[in-house]
Order: C-alpha cells, then structure tokens, then sequence
C-alpha cells in the first residue's frame, strides 16, 4: 500500500480562521497576549478576541504603519502584541517600522499576523494579494518566518509563536484549505515535517501548496516515481539539514510556494542546496509578475500553482537528473 | 466640459448607474456596494459638467484628471466612465471575472484610461498632488480631483499630502471625502473617530467646503468655488449616506463589502427604477 494514501485531504478550516480562534484560547492562558488591527478585524479573524477580551484588543484605524509601531511598542512594555492585517498591507505599509522598531532592536517581543497571503483571495486582485511578503519578512534579521499549511498546524504555530521570545510573521490565507494534518503531530519551529517517503524527488513546500504537493506525489506515483513531500512551515530559520537529507537522499528538489519565485523559500532552498550537497532544483511560483481579478480556483490554475505544475516541474527534474 | 441640461435628467443617470452598480456587483457576487453607491452624484456631477476631459481622447495631456483613492468603490467608476463612453457599458457585468478590463479594484494594465492603479487606501491624494504639479510645471489648465473614503483618510500619508498641498499652494487640486461615516469593521466613530474633520483640513491650510453629497446644486457650486479659490487646495467634506438609494443597503455596514443576493438585486432595482 502506498504511504500517501493516508491522505484524505478532506476540506478545512482556513488559516485565517485558525489563527482566529487559536488567538482566543491563547488570550484565555495568557494575560499578557494583546492585538490590534487596522480596520479588517472580520477578516483576519481577530474580532473573536475583540469580543472577548475588548480591554485587550486596540483598533488603530486604516494605519497599518501605526499599528506595526504601537505593537513594537507594547512589547517594550512586557506585552505580547499580535498585530494583523492583510499581509499586503501590513508588511508592505509597515515594513520599514517593523525593520527600526521590530527587527534592528534587540529582543522585541512582536507577532506580526499578514492574512490573505498569496493570490487565492481571488477576485479583490493584485492590490489586495501579498506574493512578496516572505522576501519582506525574511530579510528582517532576528525575524522568525512561519507560513503554515492548514488549520491544525496554524492554531499550534499561534501558540509556539507566542512561546518564542522574538519577533515572528505568521502567514496565513483567505480561502479553506484541505487538512492535512491530524491532532497528534507535534511542530516545532525550524523543524520540517516529512509527510509522504519517497526516494527519487523531494517535492518540498508551505501553505497550500503542500496539500497540492501530496496529490502530485500521488500522480507521480502512477507513473513509477516515487516523490517525497516534505512541510516547510518554517521558513526562517530554514531546517538545512532535511534540506541537506532531502538532496542527497532523492537527488532532485521541486520547490512549491504561493509566493513569488524571486525572494520565496526556493531561493533559500537552493542556497541551503548549494551549501550543503548540490543537487537539481525546480521552482513553482509566480514568475515575476502580479495576477488579477478571477476566482482562487482560476488563478491558481492561470499562475500555475497546482499539483499538475509541480508534478510537470518533478518531470523536469528527473530528466536532468538523468 | 458639458453642461447638463437640467436637474431631472442627471438624477435619471444617477439612478442608471447605482442599477449598474447593484447589477455588476450581484453578478460578481462580491464587491463593495456601500461606499460605491454613496459616491455616485459626486462623480456623476465630475463626470458630466465640472471635468474637462474627452472620452474618445483619453491620453489629451491637458484633461482633468480623477482619482479614486478608495479604489473599492470603482464599480461607480466604471459605470460613470462606460456611460460617458470610455469603456463598453454591456461588459460592466464581467466585474472582477477571469480577463475583465473591470478589474476588482481600478488597474489600468487592464483600462489605460483610469488615472491610477489604486485599492491601497491612502495613496490617491499624494497622486493627485504629483499629477497637479505636472500640469502646474507645463503650464496646462489641467486640474486633479481625488476622492477619498473617510476610513481612507486615517492613514498617516493622507496627512502628509495634505500638508504638502497647503504648503505647495497646488490650488489645481480638489479632494472629495466621501463622509458616509462608515468603514470595513464598522461604524467610523467607534473605530477611530475623524472629528473635528472640518477644524482639521483647516488647520492644515485647505479651503473646506462642507455639503451634502448627494445635492447635485450643492456639488456644482462647490466644484465652482474650489475652482476660484487661488493659493490654496480645497477638499470637500461630502456628507454622504453609504449604501445611498437602496433601502436595506443605507446606512448598514454589512453592505460596506458585501454583494446583494438576487432577490436582494431585485428588490433594489425596483427601488431603482
Ligand atoms: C491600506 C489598506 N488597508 C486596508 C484595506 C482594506 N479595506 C478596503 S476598504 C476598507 C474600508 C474603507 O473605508 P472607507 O475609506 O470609509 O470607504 P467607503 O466607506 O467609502 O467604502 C478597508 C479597511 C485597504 N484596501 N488598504
Ligand atoms: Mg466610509
């Protein structure tokens, strides 16, 4: 029997309803754990801790600059502030904020929460899609970078977040996204997570692409190529060393993200790659530009973000490979 | 610039374009009709009588320009610019699909004849400034017209420009803010409260004209005044009604960012008639 069949993939919660409510039981064990949110608390999913804990939560108005400079500055006070937005926006507007008053000072306690990563927030478009806020965010020394995969993993990366003493970007999307994880993982962060054994290619990806990574393991199966899946949650710092196993074990990495190719986990792949024990790659992602108004479905079928690309991208490989 | 012959008859195009507005968003089934539909006399006023532009001749240099800041709202701004016949008015209905020119929010990789790519809130007047200063430096009678959301204007950079404006004297420039007293989460005075608004822009060295958006008289004397005041920029503070024209839609923030469903669409455009 294969061993990715254990993969049921059945539809879950988004991410952003994950964080959501994962920060509601985090408010519940922790006093400290504040929020603010610049005007898209429905969104983001933080108005469920507003409702109940409205002497924790501070609403700065259209501000993201703001917001990101008043959360640096709760945790200078002793607090653990969970700023969110969209990621476009809060990373964007607040990136120069969170470089002087996150990233440069030692030891700020910051979480900053970016939603409707990638482009499958569909029809809103280009204005409203983050595709360059990992590249943001993991040039920001000190900064961990986390882009979760599915509900299960998400609410546990809320709390580890708030267990790491430092400043974190946590990546989460709009549309729900299959599950694929059940309650008894345990994540650690800069730890990858193996899903699927194989030994000819390592299909190696974060958010929902790795859900899409499992069914081209499963269409790669069929053809007699056995595909390894390995979970990237943690982009920063990067797990070098199932990046390190991964190249010498199967000898070929396909790198999956809803991220720009340039600046996205694939080019810290490669780095790590080439580091360690140089192998060949192939990158899916958005090629150098922006996309448009249509539905998540379409989009991700038009940029080329499904387990159809990444199983073509493994062909590749393999032929050069030899 | 063409003057309008009488009132009735630019009422009937507001009302024809908040149908386009609750027909093209129903049809996308998302879309922000609130703040599209408390902006339509505005634009309708800009469009048909205050504007110097040329719909066959979009690129003319010396045209007035507008931009929307609060680019969410471009379903209003498709239809005013598709019925003055910058675009097809029959593909108003592919909002937000697959290859439409009526992209989600204004992009003009799709529609060169937009003024600008917005849908970041707070970035259209700084903008506008940039395009009045151009035509200021080539001598050109052009003038800039940015409207703004009132949850728009609690970005930092809104004050920036509005600084820069005063101390510039760019008097070519008009700003609207589209006063509808409601943003994304809710209510404006429960978020971050913009009052004294008016005390505000004063202070900050405009000439403020405060009216009801939705007077058609009120708007073209006020577009006239801001024409003559020299020396300085003007804004005008359109108290406006969001969700203007269908019942269940004023005044309620749900329909801030919601689409009507169908029977919904139907029963506004009765009201629409
Ligand atoms: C920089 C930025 N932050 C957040 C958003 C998300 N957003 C879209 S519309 C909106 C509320 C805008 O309210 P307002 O300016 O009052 O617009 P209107 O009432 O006219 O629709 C928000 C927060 C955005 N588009 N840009
Ligand atoms: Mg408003």
């Amino acid at each position: 029997m294969p061993a990715n069949t254990k993969f049921e993939l059945k539809m879950g919660a988004a991410t952003r309803e994950a964080f959501g409510k994962a920060l509601v039981e985090l408010g519940r064990k922790n006093k400290d754990v504040v929020v603010c949110d610049a005007d898209l608390s429905k969104s983001t999913m933080v108005h469920w801790f507003a409702k109940e804990f409205p002497e924790r939560f501070f609403s700065c108005g259209i501000a993201e600059a703001d917001m990101v400079a008043i959360g640096a500055g709760l945790a200078s006070g002793g607090k653990i502030p969970f700023v969110a937005s969209f990621s476009v926006f809060v990373m964007n507007k607040g990136f120069e904020q969170l470089r002087v008053t996150a990233a440069y000072p030692p030891d700020v306690n910051l979480k900053v929460v970016g939603t409707h990563s990638g482009i499958s927030i569909g029809e809103d478009g280009p204005s409203q899609m983050s595709i360059e806020d990992l590249a943001l965010a993991t040039a920001l020394p000190g900064f961990t970078v986390i882009s979760p995969c599915d509900e299960v993993s998400m609410a546990a990366f809320v709390h580890l977040a708030a267990e790491h003493y430092g400043p974190v970007f946590l990546r989460a999307g709009r549309p729900k996204v299959p599950v694929v994880y059940n309650g008894d993982q345990k994540f650690t962060i800069g730890k990858a997570i193996g899903l699927v054994e194989g030994k000819d290619v390592t299909l190696l990806a974060h958010g929902l692409m790795v859900a899409e990574s499992i069914r081209a393991a499963e269409i790669l199966e069929g053809e007699g190529v056995s595909a390894r899946v390995v979970d990237m949650p943690t982009i920063k710092p990067l797990d070098t060393e199932a990046i390190r196993k991964a190249a010498v074990e199967t000898g070929a990495i396909v790198v999956s993200e809803e991220h720009l190719v340039d600046g996205g986990l694939g080019v810290k792949v490669a780095q790590a790659v080439g580091q360690t024990h140089p192998c060949v790659m192939e990158f899916v992602g958005i090629e150098n530009t922006y996309a448009e108004s249509a539905t998540p479905h379409e989009l991700l079928e038009k940029y080329g973000l499904t387990a159809a690309s990444i199983a073509e991208a493994a062909r590749r490989a393999l032929k050069r490979k030899g | 610039m063409q003057q309008v012959k009488d009132l009735g008859e630019i009422q009937n195009f507001c009302k024809k374009i908040r149908r386009h507005i609750v027909e093209m968003i129903t049809e996308a089934k998302s879309g922000h009709p609130g703040g599209s539909l408390s902006a339509v006399e505005t634009l309708a006023v800009l469009y048909l009588e205050v504007m110097r532009h040329d719909p066959k001749n979009p690129q003319w240099p010396d045209r007035d320009r507008f931009v929307l800041g609060k680019g969410h709202a471009c379903p209003v701004l498709y239809s005013v610019m598709a019925e003055c016949g910058y675009c097809p008015v029959d593909q108003l209905i592919t909002l937000r699909k697959l290859g439409s020119m009526y992209q989600g929010h204004p992009d003009r990789r799709f529609l060169p004849a937009l003024e600008a790519s917005t849908g970041s809130l707070g970035q259209g007047l700084s903008i506008g400034l940039g395009m009045a200063l151009a035509a200021r430096l080539n001598g050109g009678p052009s003038r800039t017209y940015v409207m703004l959301g009132d949850g728009e204007i609690q970005e930092g950079q809104i004050w920036e420009a509005a600084m820069f404006a005063a101390f510039h004297k760019v008097d070519n420039l008009a700003a609207i803010v589209d006063y509808n007293k409601i943003q994304l989460d809710g209510f404006v005075k429960d978020i971050m409260d913009l009052e004294p608004l008016a005390a505000k822009w004063q202070s900050f060295g405009w000439h403020v004209i405060t009216l009801d958006g939705h007077d058609i008289a009120a708007l073209r004397e006020a577009f006239a005044e801001a024409e003559g005041a020299k020396g300085k920029p003007t804004v005008l503070i359109a108290n406006t009604i969001k969700g203007k024209g269908v019942s269940f839609m004023e005044n309620n923030p749900k329909f801030h960012g919601t689409a009507p469903s169908r029977e919904e669409m139907a029963l506004a455009l009765k009201e629409l008639a």
